[in-house]
């Protein structure tokens, strides 16, 4: 189902227009209202009006997730706080939080574009959500909350944690849409299996899974271990929260950006240049309807590409791909490039393997030690550690013949890869340069 | 007739095998015998214990991951060579013994080793057959 018949079908003339005009006002507000804007365009020598095309864009200054903690917490803000509604804060685990903040009308904006995310996901007004994204200082539980109940769906606020409650609730309550981070549904449906509770006699038909980076791989898992349909949503506090883009279960192939809200683009992240569709590189979004927090040109760090042919499901607007790593969490490990999600590929094509790891980076004596936890779940336990050994070096071998570099690979046990707010921590990187 | 062992994954790190001990002396398990086979960063605890089924469910419940393996409980007579001519009898038979650790408690005169085979139900046949004592699961628990 379609929520939004006019925008997300509108044919790509008449958004681009809508772009157009959404970008030049939000640059003129930006640059009126929000110092740091102000001081880049001018050290970058352009005035808002100089904006004429949408590929003028490009001509201004990035936004960094620095420039935000630099202005820690309220300096980006757009408008008085006595017009503030809501605020989130990103968790901060590398550095200090990022303040984010909404109006009321940015509220809505968001609930209507979770609807949006929802509906394309295959939840309709009949559906019961449970909704297992942590509430709180985190986007995403209170943004698909608003979302489902702007939908009319019927919302569970289960939130993260506490699983085997989870559980209950979703055996008694038989909710139809489940909507979480991958990796803390799939720790839950190992409880689940402990509790001889099957997913194939519960009710969910689909199941939205986003906030951390999943593989094409790991969808097969879900939908095999979970019985239902296995669908992306992507989106980040600093743009918005939840519902950025959202992958249709039509054709669940990519995500479509909600361009008539966000402005996407890809970039070479070393040279800044703007890279044209199909080319992967940095994703970059700027904001053209919110008021609280507008963003321009704000580098995401992930890595992905846009894809601009039609889509089955109907909708114009440009889909990107599935992320397929963070260029913060690319890892050049002896010179090799190595992103988490290669090694999550690697070891899910084995069998028994739970694709639970965690990558450690060490430096000793000037050469890089990659060391990639694996936990081990019953299916690959063994009584004999003979047969752990060999498993360790056949995971080892496969990471070396698919990513070309040496891991040490070591066994672990269950969940004590450190998960934060429901995402598991996949790199540390230890190295001192 | 075969014995029930459990088999638990540990890193090697301290106070993992103080939460085994802790979580099953909470459960009212007893330990009838147990061996540690460990590498640098890993080992495997393998216990007999006088109630598997409670003793996984703890252990579970705790987050450890578990394993139930057969074994089989070997009398073995308590003298020179006592161990040897059992091992004879596996060897002209072609049987491996994956690994083996002594039990605590005596059977009569006779020690009791703890063997695992690839094929316990085999390997139990072939030492029957050779009038090797086996002593069962239930005996086992209980002495």
């Amino acid at each position: 189902m379609i929520f939004d018949i006019e925008y997300e079908t509108m044919p790509r003339e008449a958004l681009e227009a809508i772009q157009l005009r959404r970008l030049q006002a939000t640059v003129e507000r930006a640059y009126a209202t929000v110092p740091f804007y102000r001081n880049g365009f001018e050290s970058a020598g352009i005035k808002p009006g100089d904006i004429k095309t949408l590929d003028d864009l490009k001509h201004l200054p990035f936004t960094t997730k620095q420039d935000l903690r630099d202005n820690y917490p309220f300096g980006m803000f757009a408008v008085p706080m006595d017009n503030v509604v809501r605020i989130h804060a990103s968790s901060g685990t590398t550095g200090k939080p990022t303040v984010v903040g909404y109006t009321a009308r940015d509220i809505n904006t968001w609930a209507s574009l979770m609807a949006r995310s929802l509906a394309a996901g295959g939840a309709t007004r009949g559906d019961i959500v449970h909704n297992a994204f942590g509430y709180g200082l985190f986007t995403g539980g209170l943004g698909v909350h608003y979302g489902a109940e702007a939908l009319g769906a019927s919302v569970i606020p289960v939130s993260g944690g506490n699983t085997k409650r989870q559980i209950v609730i979703m055996r008694d309550f038989g909710p139809t849409i489940l909507t979480a981070t991958p990796s803390y549904i799939l720790h839950l449906s190992e409880v689940a299996e402990e509790m001889g509770v099957s997913f194939a006699d519960l009710k969910f038909k689909f199941g939205i899974f986003g906030a951390e980076p999943w593989s094409e791989k790991m969808r097969e898992e879900l939908e095999r271990k979970l019985h239902l349909t296995a669908v992306d949503i992507y989106g980040l506090s600093e743009v918005m929260g939840p519902g950025v883009s959202m992958e249709c279960h039509e054709a669940k192939k990519g995500l479509h950006v909600f361009e008539d809200h966000f402005i996407p683009e890809i970039i070479d992240p070393v040279s800044g240049e703007t890279l044209p569709y199909g080319q992967a590189g940095e994703l970059v979004f700027t904001s053209i309807t919110k008021e609280a927090f507008p963003v321009i040109r704000y580098r995401t760090r992930d890595i992905t590409s846009l894809n601009p042919e039609p889509c089955i499901c109907g909708r114009t607007h440009v889909r990107m791909n599935r992320v397929s790593g963070r260029t913060d969490d690319m890892l050049i490990i002896r010179g090799v490039n190595v992103f988490p999600s290669q090694i999550e590929s690697v070891l899910m094509e084995m069998e028994g393997v739970e694709p639970h790891y965690q990558l450690v980076v060490d430096r000793v004596d000037n050469l890089d030690i990659l060391t990639v936890n694996v936990e081990v779940g019953e299916h690959i336990f063994s009584d004999e550690v003979k047969q752990l050994q060999r498993l360790e070096r056949r995971i080892s071998k496969n990471i070396k013949d698919y990513l070309a570099v040496s891991a040490q690979v070591k066994l672990v046990e269950p969940k004590t890869i450190t998960r934060s707010e429901g995402k598991a921590v996949r790199v540390i990187d230890n190295r001192e340069i | 007739m075969n014995v029930e062992q459990i088999s638990i994954f540990l890193e090697n790190k301290s106070g993992r095998i103080d939460e085994v001990t802790s979580t099953l002396s909470e459960a009212g398990v007893n330990i009838r015998a147990l061996s540690l086979a460990d590498t640098s960063d890993f080992g495997v605890l393998r216990l007999i214990v006088n109630d598997s089924r409670k003793a996984k469910d703890a252990l579970k419940e705790k987050g450890f991951t578990v394993s139930e393996t057969e074994v089989l409980a070997v009398e073995v007579a308590d003298r020179p060579g006592g161990l040897h001519s059992i091992l004879n009898v596996l060897k002209q038979h072609d049987i491996n013994v994956e690994y083996m650790y002594a039990f605590v408690q005596q059977s009569g005169n006779n020690a009791i080793m703890i063997f695992r085979f690839e094929n316990v139900d085999e390997a139990a046949k072939i030492l029957t057959d050779n009038g090797v004592s086996i002593v069962d699961g239930h005996t086992l628990y209980k002495m």
